[in-house]
């Protein structure tokens, strides 16, 4: 396997463990140990492979053709923020500068339309909110139907504090409980006064 | 000794809430889940539906021209408010399947009485002529919409979609997809009648 994936092993581009090779001037040869080429070799490729993709993710964002865009580059990243907010009614998963869906290429064209004529980001979300509701917004407001879905992160964090809590009380609860078995509580002075009578009498009879 | 014991081991009904507690949650999930699927098979529970942002609002103002040959004028905002009894709104094409499907639906209701306005939505004007010809025109008034431009301030996100005003000139009722037996039975012949 090594031998063909590999041209020559010390080159130790191959799959699992390849051979590193020196040679040691005083010694007669070679000297070769088995070195893991595995992990360096694909890491690098992996890295590469994740660069690539960071970098071509702004590109596939930018869906739609040239013509589209605003001449200014200002405004037209101002148009793409917007249209990363709003979502395609059609795909209902997108957003509208993501999607190739006809009504997502009119609505970003409306979008671009407005930026142009100078209108405010709140008037262009304002524009498309009136139209198509709360759903349209990405981001959706917090109101008495989203309220539960914005509250979900707290509830979440604040229920497991809550059964950590709970463990820990309980274990704090048995750790002390065996603890007052194994080593009872010192007397209270009515204990400790019966515990002397007791002894008295105990002393007198025996 | 007793007292420390009694105070560590916990409540037995407690514990017994517990103990049916998930199962009383998995019970609730269980009978939401049925109510869904139940609700999609009659359709009364669609998942991808969206409720109309117009709903009990007037609709956008709005001009459109009619449709050369078809005999019928044009449809502007002003003929949905001075209505003396509700009106049906079409958005239709001749590309959309639905449309063709919802069409006899239309038809029946034109012949019930029930005016019907027809939105043509990015459709050329001689494909919605053959279209109407050939299925039958039930729109009492038709304007046409080829950059789809007014559909958007309707909130329409798909043909066929069908909007109910009332008397006062406010949106009663969206339908977005195609009128079936069902959505007439259920949903418009309710409506149509509550608000005539």
């Amino acid at each position: 396997m090594q031998g063909e994936r590999s041209p020559s092993p010390a080159s130790g581009g191959g799959l699992g463990w390849g051979w590193r090779c020196e040679s040691s001037g005083a010694s007669s040869g070679r000297e070769c140990t088995p070195t893991p080429t595995l992990p360096r070799r694909r890491g690098r490729r992996r890295l590469l492979t994740l660069a690539f993709l960071l970098l071509a993710a702004p590109a596939l964002a930018a869906v739609g053709d040239p013509a589209e865009r605003l001449p200014d580059p200002a405004q037209e990243a101002r148009a793409q923020a917007l249209g990363r907010e709003l979502r395609c009614m059609v795909c209902q998963n997108q957003s509208i500068e993501d999607s190739d869906a006809d009504l997502a290429r009119d609505l970003r064209r409306i979008v671009r339309e407005q930026v142009g004529a100078g209108r405010s980001n709140e008037q262009v979300m304002r524009f498309l909110h009136e139209r198509y509701g709360d759903f349209v917004l990405l981001r959706p407001p917090v109101n008495a139907a989203t309220a539960i879905l914005w509250a979900m992160p707290a509830i979440a964090l604040g229920g497991g504090a809550l059964m950590i809590l709970a463990a820990r009380r309980r274990r704090v609860a048995q750790l002390g409980s065996s603890r007052s078995l194994a080593e009872p509580a010192a007397l209270s002075p009515a204990e400790q006064a019966r515990l002397a009578r007791l002894d008295g009498s105990g002393g007198a009879a025996g | 000794m007793s007292t420390p014991m009694g105070a560590a081991a916990p409540n037995p009904w407690r514990r017994r809430a517990l103990l049916w507690l998930p199962l009383g949650a998995a019970v609730g999930a269980g009978a939401g889940f049925l109510g869904m699927l139940r609700g999609l098979r009659t359709g009364d529970y669609d998942p991808r539906g969206v409720p109309s942002a117009l709903l009990g609002k007037a609709p956008p103002d709005f001009a459109l021209p009619p449709l050369e040959g078809a005999d019928r004028p044009a449809l502007t905002a002003a003929d949905l408010r001075s209505a003396a009894r509700p009106v049906l709104v079409n958005f239709f094409a001749s590309w959309c399947a639905p449309c063709v499907a919802e069409h006899p639906f239309l038809m029946r209701l034109q012949r019930a009485g029930v005016p019907l306005m027809g939105v043509a939505y990015k459709d050329r004007p001689a494909d919605s002529l053959a279209f109407l010809r050939r299925h039958g025109n039930p729109y009492g008034r038709i304007g046409v919409d080829q950059p789809g431009r007014v559909a958007i301030d309707w909130g329409l996100y798909g043909v066929p979609e069908t909007y109910l005003i009332d008397k006062t000139g406010l949106i009663r009722w969206r339908w977005a997809g195609p009128i079936t037996e069902e959505v007439l039975g259920r949903d418009l012949e309710p409506l149509l009648r509550r608000h005539a």
